[in-house]
């Protein structure tokens, strides 16, 4: 296979439930090999819908996929034997131990025992949970339990891992640090990643590229760098001493795309924010006025999903963190 | 590397790592594990003496009037209590093929536990698709059709050692073996749990198998738990109900399963043909429903 080839391809995949409930609605896009592809969304955007079929869990309603040039629908078995998946939930056994539970995942791949056992201690050692392995995962914590499902995840060596939202409900250094897990295993393993997640910074500064999803649909692809261009640049925002509307004097240079005046606060869009400035303060100084406050900011992924899906991210976070909490309460009976 | 990729293609792998799962809540457990032992020797203590129908008919329940009483010769009353004795252990015959209440139940209850073991095995596949495990095995390349027989032989084997429990606690208890009992019976004992395990087992499952929430399907097992248990010759022989008691007793597949187990087990006589039909009948409900089990989990299981 070529580097560039596209080890998933995906060609207006659909899943209805129950005849009306459109979750993923004509989808498209491909991920290159050694990729990691983002999936970034708001609440019941269809992400985990999306990996679900993928994965082979859920059939779609219309519309097809390739994993490694397998069919999904039709050489499901293909693609599952060539595929991890860390699921959204923390779906370890709570009555089982970790090795317990990593030797049960090997078993479901039909992995001989003389190869997982040692696969299963050294991807425990590489998560640094070697130390807890007989202990029941009922008392791991949040953080661990996430390395056992990725530790999980590897049993059998897979060229593409799935991961849905792995750092859901995770504080900030937990997150951190399964990040810096994933990225030793993907160089070690050279694999595919498909993920999503909805903490910006994150799709930010790890996806090679992303695809924005709202209700089903997904509203743009790219690479970071191209998905923040594509809202029009840098932003300048700048106020002068005088009370007086200049607003005019800005439009005239020509590097400058908009200009917005907000309570004395000039915002202004442009190419490139380092360039513009200096030639937006030489003007206003020509014509006898003094800047008093000036800053210059890149947009960020934030102003890109506000832009696309008109929410703002943070209200989510605190949803699905919520949300998160309410699977860890549910305990199994025996 | 090509050995290392190396896996195992049979259509049946994962069977007994899925069933062990199962098995190891149970007896990795060992809180459960005693409540699985101290539940039969409450039901035989209590309910086994509580209805002790053989008392029924005794010297001391049917006691003469002292009126009467002093119309007999003592020998006169000896005989009369020996005849009062014999009748009491000849209804217990003719009712429950046997002289002691206590045998005649801890069979029912070999059943019983077989019924609720196999309900609870099939109330953990909710679980399981709540808690994402199930997505989790779905992705892999285990079979559909394992993931559910791994339910049906865990809880069947599970079913069948608390069976064993349940006969060897019985004993102390005063269970007795019938004039036909052989080793071999045992081995036809576990032949007829096997059996209705897998039908049972199928049933919840199937019954199981949309839901992501407890309440509607415990609702209907409620609700088949009842006439299953009652509407079968667990406690109560069949041939004493009335008529539409009859009617549904007679259709259920644990009225087989446990006369069938009777006559190896507590009988003086066994009826061959009879103990046949049992065994067709509980097989046939045996295939018909683990059928339905695995038709269900192609479906449910592939949306
Ligand atoms: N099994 C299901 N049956 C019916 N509706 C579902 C099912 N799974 C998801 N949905 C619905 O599909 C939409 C997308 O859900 P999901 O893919 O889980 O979103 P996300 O992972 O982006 O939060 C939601 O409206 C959700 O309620
Ligand atoms: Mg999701």
């Amino acid at each position: 296979m070529s580097q560039n080839e596209d080890v998933i391809k995906v060609e207006n995949l659909t899943k209805v439930f129950n005849k009306t409930l459109v979750a993923v609605d004509h989808i498209n896009f491909n991920v290159k090999k050694g990729e990691i592809f983002g999936f970034l969304g708001p609440n019941g955007a269809g992400k985990t819908t999306t990996i679900n079929m993928l994965i082979t869990v859920l059939k779609p309603t219309s519309g097809k996929a390739e994993i490694l040039c397998h069919d999904i629908a039709k050489q499901s078995d293909a693609v599952r034997y060539s595929i991890g998946v860390v699921p959204q939930e923390y779906t370890a056994d709570e009555d089982l131990t970790g090795l317990e539970n990593i030797m049960l995942c090997a078993d479901m791949y039909g992995i001989p025992r003389y190869i997982s056992k040692k696969r299963a201690a050294d991807l425990l050692e590489l998560v640094e949970l070697t130390k807890f392995k007989d202990k029941k995962t009922q008392t791991y914590s949040g953080g661990m339990r996430r390395r056992l499902e990725l530790a999980s995840g590897l049993i059998n060596r897979p060229k593409v891992l799935f991961l849905d939202e792995p750092t859901l409900g995770l504080d900030v250094q937990t997150r951190a640090a399964t990040w810096n897990y994933i990225k030793t295993l993907k160089k070690e393993f050279g694999m595919t990643l498909f993920m999503t997640t909805h903490y910006l910074e994150e799709a930010d500064s790890l996806c090679d590229r992303i695809a924005i999803i709202d209700h089903g649909k997904i509203v743009v692809v790219g690479t970071p760098e191209e998905l923040k261009d594509s809202i029009g640049g840098d932003i300048i925002t700048l106020s002068i001493q005088k009370n007086t509307d200049i607003t005019d004097i800005i439009k005239k240079i020509p590097q400058v795309k908009e200009v917005k005046l907000d309570d004395k606060t000039y915002t202004i869009k442009t190419e490139s924010a380092e360039l513009t400035a200096p030639l937006i303060i030489e003007a206003i100084r020509k014509e006898g006025h003094i800047v008093s406050k000036l800053s210059l900011t890149k947009p960020t992924l934030n102003e890109v999903y506000l832009q696309y899906t008109g929410k703002s991210m943070r209200d989510q976070a605190d949803e699905s963190r919520e949300r998160m909490g309410h699977g860890l309460m549910m305990r199994r009976p025996h | 590397m090509s050995q290392e990729n190396k896996v195992s293609k049979s259509k049946l792998h994962g069977l007994w790592a899925l069933t062990n799962r199962e098995l190891k809540k149970w007896y990795k457990a060992p809180v459960v594990f005693v409540l699985t032992l101290v539940q039969p020797i409450l039901w035989l203590g209590l309910l086994g003496n509580a209805l002790n129908l053989r008392s029924l008919v005794s010297p001391d329940s049917l006691a003469l009037p002292p009126s009467l009483v002093a119309e007999f010769t003592a020998d006169q009353l000896a005989l009369l209590q020996d005849f009062i004795s014999g009748l009491g252990n000849s209804m217990m015959q003719g009712t429950f093929g046997t002289d002691s209440y206590i045998s005649f139940m801890a069979v029912g209850m070999i059943v019983f536990t077989a019924l609720f073991t196999t309900m609870f095995s099939g109330m953990s596949i909710v679980w399981d698709r709540r808690l994402g495990f199930l997505n989790k095995a779905l992705s892999t390349p285990v079979s559909r059709a394992v993931i559910i027989l791994s339910k049906v032989l865990s809880a069947t084997l599970r079913a069948m050692f608390q069976a064993t429990i349940i006969l060897i606690i019985a004993i102390p208890f005063g269970f007795a073996v019938g004039a036909a009992f052989t080793p071999l019976s045992i081995l036809g004992v576990y032949a007829f749990l096997f059996l209705l395990c897998v039908g049972l087992s199928s049933m919840f499952i199937a019954i199981n198998i949309r839901s992501r929430s407890n309440e509607t399907p415990m609702a209907v097992m409620n609700l088949l738990n009842m006439p299953l248990t009652f509407a079968s010759s667990a406690f109560f022989p069949i041939s004493r109900m009335p008529g539409w008691l009859q009617a549904i007793a007679s259709v259920n597949p644990l009225s087989y399963a446990i006369d069938g187990c009777r006559q190896l087990l507590i009988n003086d006589t066994i009826n061959y043909s009879q103990l046949l039909f049992q065994y067709a009948y509980v097989g046939i409900f045996a295939v018909v429903l683990s059928s339905i089990g695995i038709i269900l989990s192609w479906r449910y299981l592939n949306k």
